[in-house]
Parts: structure tokens; sequence; C-alpha cells
């Protein structure tokens, strides 16, 4: 792994007729070929300027500079720090007494109604049994898509008609959900920009009636530099607890999501690998972490 | 010698704003070092000349295209493709209000088969912008469903059809055959066929744009881009890089999610947004 980065350090240091021993500029010629990676994989300028530094903080370290093989262990030390800022991969956290409830929220397109049914589809497998709720009455047709994907999978979905409002909806879809044996209520919330005043608003309704276990934000992984701005002000209203990255079946990079977790803090939970119910897996630090340096 | 205002924090500042605005680290840092050149060469100062020098080098990437191709054949055919959840379908209903209102007799192809309840998405805006709607049964062959749209149109007398496909990400590689295939149908049915392929960008994408538009380009021959989302706070900056390599020139803007919302685009306008921040003013 990382032969790539590690051939294009060694070349960087034995440019600079390094064999073992790395000054501060060795290091700082490595992290310049670093950056322009994350840069190039989407993670955020700011958030780029503070990683860089908390590894040339460990790079320039006597232990490596003593080292015989530097490129190793500088990249060592970069993946290292992507794994860590990355964190842990989380399973969804359902304390307390059923029904839980789990909102999905995001901006528009990302794959919120999608990923509602595959999380529906996942957790009834790990044993719940889940309420799929059409909490957009905006966007057209989506309470129908919803519907089919609820249909298709044989999982129930809640609906009321196109008057009704969201706040009212996931209300009601709650007490249904206790009246019928449901374990697990899954909320599809209308796409939304983050300066959207009135729109954030509604979210924060909705949170203040249900008390979900999981707001989730749900992040197209070919997400630019706009991520850090949007999550964070969905964090600031929301207090989220968790992020989905959907997309990643394609060729993005997916720094977004470093930035993210810089941002909020919150852990990555689960990623998105294709339009199908069944591609959504849990989140592991260390692929995404390959993936972002370009390996 | 009289001071500078041009100092390393400036050429920061600069880069930052670029990058942030998804503008991307290569066509960052090339624009920068044209600038240096420049200021050493023409002896620039202030920090003011700096800034309107990289707009006009920006604006001068975004070269004015030709006017669309459309408006002569008696049927004009219009492909909107792009990956996942960009945006195609809302903004083929902006364009299908804004072609009526100019007057052309407009029908729309729901030639996405595929994703849960598309055609009746689709449906639902036809209904609003007042044009009528050809789809399929879900699953259908895409291909097909445009020709029957095509068909029709002819038969009625409608004189431009705006098709909507399937989002697909452009690394799989059966999803841009099939919509190569979609190209070829239109291609055979209609003389000039298809006259304008826009590729929808969601404005929100980071570097992924460009290789969005290299394979959309190589599959089905894109000849004009159409930037969503720009009522939130992402720039777009990424079709400079797409304009540099590509030469696709971005057609209209995304601005909201009603029938209105799909303006013209506005170079100059672009490039002055890209440098402020989100409560507007200037970075
Ligand atoms: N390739 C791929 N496509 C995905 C993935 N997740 C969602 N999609 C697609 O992305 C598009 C948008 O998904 P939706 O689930 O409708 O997104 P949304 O966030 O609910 O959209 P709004 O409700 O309009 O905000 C659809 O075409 C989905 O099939 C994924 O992991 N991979
Ligand atoms: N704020 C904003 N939202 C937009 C704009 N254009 C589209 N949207 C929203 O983005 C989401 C996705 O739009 P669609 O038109 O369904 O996207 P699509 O590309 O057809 O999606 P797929 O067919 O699933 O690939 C919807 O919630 C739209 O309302 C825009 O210019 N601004
Ligand atoms: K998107
Ligand atoms: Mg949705
Ligand atoms: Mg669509």
């Amino acid at each position: 792994m990382f032969e790539g980065l590690t051939q294009k350090f060694q070349q960087i240091f034995d440019r600079l007729g390094r064999r073992g021993v790395l000054t501060e500029a060795d290091v700082d010629a490595a992290l310049r070929e670093i950056r322009l990676a994350l840069l190039e994989a989407d993670v955020h300028y700011t958030v780029v300027r503070d990683f860089l530094a908390r590894v040339r903080e460990r790079a320039v370290g006597a232990e490596v500079l003593r080292s015989l093989t530097p490129a190793q262990q500088v990249v060592k030390i970069v993946y290292e720090e992507l794994v860590k800022t990355l964190g842990s991969p989380a399973p969804l956290h359902l304390a307390g007494s059923p029904p839980h409830g789990v909102m999905l929220v995001g901006l528009q397109g990302s794959g919120k109604t999608t990923t509602a049914a595959k999380l529906a589809l996942r957790m009834r497998k790990a044993g719940q049994r889940p309420l799929l709720v059409a909490a957009d009455v905006y966007r057209p047709a989506a309470i129908d898509q919803l519907e089919l994907l609820g249909k298709q999978l044989n999982i129930p979905v809640y609906r009321e008609g196109p008057e009704a409002n969201p706040v009212d909806i996931a209300r009601r879809a709650m007490r249904f959900a206790r009246d019928h044996g449901h374990t697990l209520v899954i909320l599809d919330t209308a796409g939304r920009l983050h300066i959207d005043e009135e729109m954030m608003a509604e979210l924060e309704a909705i949170r203040a009636a249900i008390r979900p276990e999981e707001i989730l934000l749900v992040v197209d992984a070919m997400t630019g530099q706009d991520a850090v701005r949007a999550a964070e002000a969905f964090h600031r209203r929301l207090s989220l607890t968790g992020l989905i990255l959907t997309k990643l079946d394609g060729d993005a990079r997916g720094g977004a999501a470093i930035s993210i977790r810089a941002v909020t803090g919150v852990p990555i939970k689960f990623i998105g690998v294709g339009e199908k119910p069944d591609q959504l897996e849990p989140f592991q630090p260390e692929r995404l972490a390959s993936r972002i340096l370009g390996m | 010698l009289g001071a500078t205002e041009i100092t390393p924090a400036l050429w920061e500042e600069l880069e930052a704003a670029l990058i942030q605005a998804d503008v991307g680290v290569r066509v960052a840092q090339e624009l920068l070092d044209r600038l240096r050149e420049r200021v050493r060469r023409e002896g620039v100062t202030r920090a003011e000349d700096l800034r309107a020098m990289l707009k006009a080098e920006l604006r001068a990437l975004l070269k004015d295209p030709p006017p669309l191709n459309l408006g002569r054949d008696p049927l004009e055919v219009v492909l909107v493709v792009g990956v996942n959840g960009s945006g195609k379908t809302t903004t083929v209903a902006k364009l299908a209000h804004r072609f009526r209102q100019q007057g052309r007799r407009v029908l729309l192809a729901a030639a996405d088969t595929f994703r849960a309840a598309a055609g009746e998405q689709l449906e639902i805006w036809a209904d609003r912008a007042g044009v009528p709607c050809i789809g399929g049964q879900p699953g259908a062959d895409p291909g097909a469903v445009l020709f029957d749209a095509l068909q029709a149109a002819r038969a009625r007398g409608y004189d431009l059809v705006l098709a909507d496909t399937a989002g697909r990400l452009h690394t799989k590689y059966n999803l841009m055959q099939e919509l190569q295939k979609v190209r070829r149908v239109a291609a055979k049915a209609v003389p000039g066929a298809p006259h304008e392929v826009w590729l929808v960008l969601d404005a929100t994408t980071g570097q992924n744009a460009l290789p969005q538009a290299r394979e959309f380009h190589q599959a089905v021959g894109v000849t004009g881009l159409i930037l969503t989302k720009l009522d939130g706070t992402a720039k777009g900056g990424a079709v400079f890089a797409i304009a540099r390599e590509l030469g696709l020139p971005v057609r209209f803007v995304g601005v909201g999610e009603g029938l209105e919302d799909l303006l013209p685009f506005d170079a100059d306008a672009f490039v002055e947004e890209l440098f402020e921040d989100a409560t507007g003013s200037p970075a």
C-alpha cells in the first residue's frame, strides 16, 4: 500500500540528496505533495492546513529523521493521522425504549430518500421492525419515491396527504409506530439549503417533536469545499449524531468526509456505494484514507 | 522604492479564495503563477490591481460561447444528462417553462425509467409547466421511451423535445453505453438530433466535476453545462477547469427549486460572485 506516494517522497528526498536523515526542509517538501493530494480530494483548504501542521509536528521528530526509510515513515504518519481524523466506525446508537427515531437530513439530491430505504433494509436484517416516514412534502413525487422503495422492500411507509405539515407527520408517525410495534422510525426529510432559515427551523421543530436517537447528515461524496459550511450549519442547528457518505461507487475521492469530521466531530456511520437498496456499507476509515490519498 | 501591497499574505489570500470556490489547486496555481509573472513584468504594486487582474484572467477562461444550436429545425431535441441528484429533472422542467415562454411548443420525454418515481416527478413538473410528457413503464428501455416521445412530438406538432435521463455516475460503463444508445435513437429518428446535449452539474461538486464532464463529453458529446444549486453558498468554480480542458460553455444556472429559477449564465457576474462570501461581502 502507498507505494506510489512512498516512491514520490523517496524521489523528493533523493533529489534533495538525503539518505536516511531528513531535515525540516525535506519534510516540508514531502508535505507539499500531501497538500496537493488532499486539496485534489476536496478536503477543505483550512482543514488541510491544520492537518499538515499536525503531521509536520510528528514528522519532524527525531524518530523520523534518524530512520533509514524516511519516505515510508512520513507516509505512515500521514496515513495514521488521516485514519485518526476519520475516526472509528460507529453503528447506529439506539438507546432507551423503542420506537427509536432516526432523522435523515441534508442538501438537495444528496441521497436521503435512497439512503432511508437502504438503512431500513439493513436494520431489518439486524432484527429491527422499521417504519419509513415520508416527511418530504415539497419535492414533486418524493412521497411516491419513498413509497415505491418501501413496496420493493416490503417495508411499511407512513405517509399523509400533500397538505400535511412535516412536523405533524413526524409526530403522528411516531405514534403510529408505537401502536403497530415498529422499533425503528426512519424519517426522510426534504432536501434543503443550510442558509434557508425557514426550512432549517422546520428540522428543529421535527427534532423537538420526536426527539430522535440519531440525526444523520447525508452527504454526497462528490461535494467540494462547501461541505464545511453546510455541515457546520446543520450541526449548529440540530446537533448531528452522525454522517452518511453517499455515491462512493464513483471515482470521487471523498475528502469532504475529513472536512465534515473536522468541523462537527460526529462519526461517519455508513457509506452508500450504489443506487440499489443493499448498497449501503459500514464505514471503514482505512479504506477511505487510502482513497483520499489517491491510492 | 515604493512599498508594495502585494505581500505573501495577499497571494495566500487569493489562493485560499480560489480553492475555497472549488477552482482546484492546479488551475489556481496556474493562474497565480501567470499573475506573479505579470506583477513582475508590469510592476504592479496595488492589491486592488492584482485582484482585478485575477478576475480578468478568470473571465478570459470562460470564452463567450456561440449561439445555441436551436431555432432552425422543425423538430429539435435536447438531451439532459448528468450524475445522480445533480438536478436534471428539475432543470428539464425549468427549461420547458423557459422555452415555452419563448413561444416554442415543448414536449418532455421521461427517459429515466430506472429511479423510483422519476416518471411521476417529471409528470408533476410537466403539469406545472403546462407541457405534455411522454414516459414509459418502470424498467422500460429509455431509448424506446425517447423514440415514442419523438414520434408523438412529430405527430402532434411539437417543435422541441427535452429529454430527462436517469442519473448515472460517469464511471459506470454499462450506464454510459445506455446513454450512447439513447443518443443514437435521437440521431436516427430526427435529422440533426440531438441538437444540444446539456450536462447538469451541481455547484456544490468539487474536483469530481472535471472527470464527470470528461466522461460524459466523451460518451455523448456534451455541448453545454447547466450549473445548479447556485442559490446555496457553493461557487461552482469547477467550471473553469472544464472550460480550460474541454472548452464547454455554461449555458444556464439553477438558483432555486421553482420553475422560474433558471437564469442564462452571466460570466461577469459569476466571476464577481466567486470572491464574495456567503453573506455577500467581498472576501
Ligand atoms: N451511484 C449512487 N447513486 C446514489 C447513491 N445514493 C443515492 N443515489 C442516487 O442519487 C440520486 C438522488 O438520491 P435521492 O435519494 O433522491 O436524494 P435525496 O437526498 O432524497 O434528494 P432530495 O429529496 O431531492 O433532496 C438518485 O438518483 C439516487 O439513486 C449511491 O450511493 N450511489
Ligand atoms: N436549491 C436548489 N435545489 C435544486 C436546484 N435544482 C434542483 N434542485 C433540487 O435538487 C434535488 C434533486 O433534483 P432532481 O431534479 O431530482 O435531480 P436529478 O438530477 O434529476 O436526480 P436523479 O434523477 O435522481 O439523478 C431536488 O430536491 C431539487 O429540488 C437548484 O438550482 N437549487
Ligand atoms: K448532489
Ligand atoms: Mg428525497
Ligand atoms: Mg431525475
